[in-house]
């Protein structure tokens, strides 16, 4: 049996799916185009930036903006800072998320609901509801300045346990069952069952994780007092509102020094990424 | 029976993997402790008191003075200012960023297969990137003579000096957040799409009804859930609206840009801790009055 398609209405479904494309391409030239530019741009001299701002194609293309950011404005430093407190709260959240989220997900004990109830709280809490006493905690530690200080506040995250919690419930029961039956521990169940089964978990809220401290802003801000201790967007930002803020060249290149190495990360790892942001849908 | 009343009086068993459970919370529970839970409660008590940065030494200084502070907020017009301003950009932004996403998605479950993935992954590429980036970029471009003023030449249209117009520099931040935003509810939505079954869109064709009107009549309602978790999640990251103008405006022109956040970022570098965990309560009270919806919101859709 044969589906007979008026011509018209085929007509109609090819033009419908032109056009869908002609959109969808429109979109995505305006949704890269600032990327395009931003990359365009820092190859440029500043003067060159600054005597025809609405240029694409730079005349005499230079990676001196980035051999400046490096040699004079101590760019190296602050990409250092940027991967350490990053990376470092990557192994906090991995590591310690996992196991209390087991513990919330399938362990059945007193205090459970209080806990869990107290991290869906907080996931919607922001950073900038907190700083102010965070900042004081902090300094009264002694730990201003510091690695520690830069760190320790986001070492676990509401939305890490949440992730493990939702993740680690899906793998069946039955699975734990046998190992307690068989007289296992709950930490042997957990390093042999759980945490190999949690492979690509893991591997999104590690990534996560990742994502939102390289682009954290506001606490690096406070708690980084001198520019030894500034991350990636702490520095561009003061960079930018401070005396070199026409100094286009090197804010367009430190802009690229930001965002080219998540935006690589993303394209190489992008179905975690995407995946994670839809499951969590909080920046 | 008789289970239920050992369950309840401390069956050891339980308590053995309370005590166990416990355990693995340790770790977390330290730092969740000290760095997420204590500092919000903190956050609450120091908005009744006159805590300044020098009084870090010598806590017992600080005085308690009830609701001033936040009568200081509300009488400064500023403060209003920012109140206003960060629901602007809320109530503005959020249908903006929901429609394009929307339209964006629909068209990506229209049923193209070539270039899907691709299409997908560069409407999201803006999500990654960091917000002072994108705001340094952004700036650049939205200056009298940038780029965008280029392009809107080139179609005729004279554009304004953006950040530097107290009427345009609010639209101008607004679309940059929409671009970087879009690509989450864009999945969001992408994924509620694949939970409608194309028979019921058969069915309507077959019975004569326009593309135009299926979509109304079947897809919006079925994604009515979705577009509800999709706006309280865009509002709580929308209120905390404050890179875009540190970077771009510094809260001018005449306090144009100035939000909840950037007023207590301020507060803050003044030194008066007090009525900056004032101001920042304010953003939680709006965030915590959001979440109760959000919590009904999730109780109806199960």
């Amino acid at each position: 049996m044969t589906t007979v398609i008026a011509p018209s209405a085929a007509r109609q479904r090819v033009a419908l799916r032109i056009g869908t494309y002609v959109l969808l391409v429109l979109g995505l030239v305006v949704t890269l185009a600032p990327f395009a530019w931003m990359m365009l741009g820092a190859l440029k001299p500043t003067g060159e930036i600054i005597a025809d701002p609405t240029a694409w194609l730079p005349k005499s293309p230079t990676l001196g903006n980035f051999a400046d950011l490096l040699s004079r404005q101590n760019f190296g430093l602050y990409f250092v800072n940027s991967i350490l407190v990053a990376g470092a709260c990557v192994v906090g959240n991995v590591l310690f998320c996992s196991m209390a989220g087991y513990a919330l997900a399938k362990i059945d004990f007193a205090g459970q609901r209080i806990l869990f109830s107290l991290v869906l709280v907080m996931l919607v809490v922001p950073g900038i509801a907190t700083f102010v006493p965070l900042f004081v905690q902090v300094s009264n530690l002694g730990l201003a300045n510091s690695y520690l200080g830069l760190i320790m506040p986001y070492l676990v995250t509401p939305l890490g346990v949440f992730l493990m919690r939702q993740f680690i419930g899906e793998i069946p029961d039955s699975l734990l069952e046998a190992a307690r039956l068989d007289g296992a521990s709950e930490v042997r169940i957990f390093l042999r069952i759980i945490l190999p089964l949690s492979g690509p978990a893991l591997a999104t809220l590690a990534i996560l994780t990742f994502l939102f401290q390289w682009n954290n802003f506001l606490w690096p801000l406070v708690i980084a007092q001198t520019d030894n201790m500034y991350t990636l967007p702490v520095a561009l930002a003061l960079f930018a509102v401070g005396a070199n803020g026409t100094n286009y060249g090197l804010l367009l290149a430190g802009s690229v020094a930001v965002v080219l190495p998540i935006v690589t990360v993303f394209l190489c790892l992008q179905r975690y990424f995407i995946q994670g942001i839809a499951s969590t849908g909080i920046k | 029976m008789t289970s239920i009343v050992a369950n309840r009086g401390g069956d050891p068993a339980r308590r053995r993997r309370t005590l166990v459970a416990w355990s693995f919370c340790l770790p977390f529970m330290v730092f969740f402790l000290a760095f997420g839970l204590w500092p919000v409660l903190a956050s609450l008590l120091m908005s009744f008191t006159d805590i300044r940065s020098r009084d870090l030494r010598t806590p017992v200084n600080v005085g308690f003075v009830g609701l001033e502070n936040y009568v200081t907020l509300f009488d400064d017009p500023t403060f209003v200012r920012a109140l206003l301003n960060t629901l602007y950009f809320v109530v503005v932004g959020i249908p903006v960023t929901m429609v394009i996403s929307l339209v964006i998605a629909v068209a990506l479950n229209s049923g193209i297969q070539r270039l899907k993935g691709f299409f997908r992954v560069g409407y999201f590429a803006p999500v990654v990137t960091s917000i002072i980036a994108v705001a340094v970029v952004w700036r650049y471009m939205y200056q009298g003579d940038g780029l965008i003023n280029g392009a809107l030449a080139f179609v005729g249209i004279h554009g304004p000096d953006w950040l530097n117009d107290p009427v345009w520099a609010m639209p101008a931040m607004i679309v940059m957040a929409v671009w970087r935003n879009f690509g989450i509810p864009m999945v969001i939505f992408l994924a509620g799409l694949q939970g409608v079954a194309p028979e019921l869109h058969e069915a309507a064709s077959v019975d004569g009804a326009s593309r135009w009107r299926s979509f109304r009549s079947i897809t919006l309602p079925l994604l009515r859930p979705t577009t509800l978790v999709v706006a309280v999640l865009l509002s709580i990251s929308y209120l905390q609206f404050f890179e875009e103008p540190f970077v771009m405006t510094g809260g001018g022109p005449l306090d144009s840009t100035i939000s909840i956040g950037y007023y207590a970022y301020e507060q803050f570098g003044f030194g008066l801790y007090g009525l900056a965990s004032a101001a920042s309560y304010v953003l939680v009270l709006v965030i915590a009055l959001l979440s109760f919806l959000q919590f009904r919101l999730f109780r109806t859709r199960s």
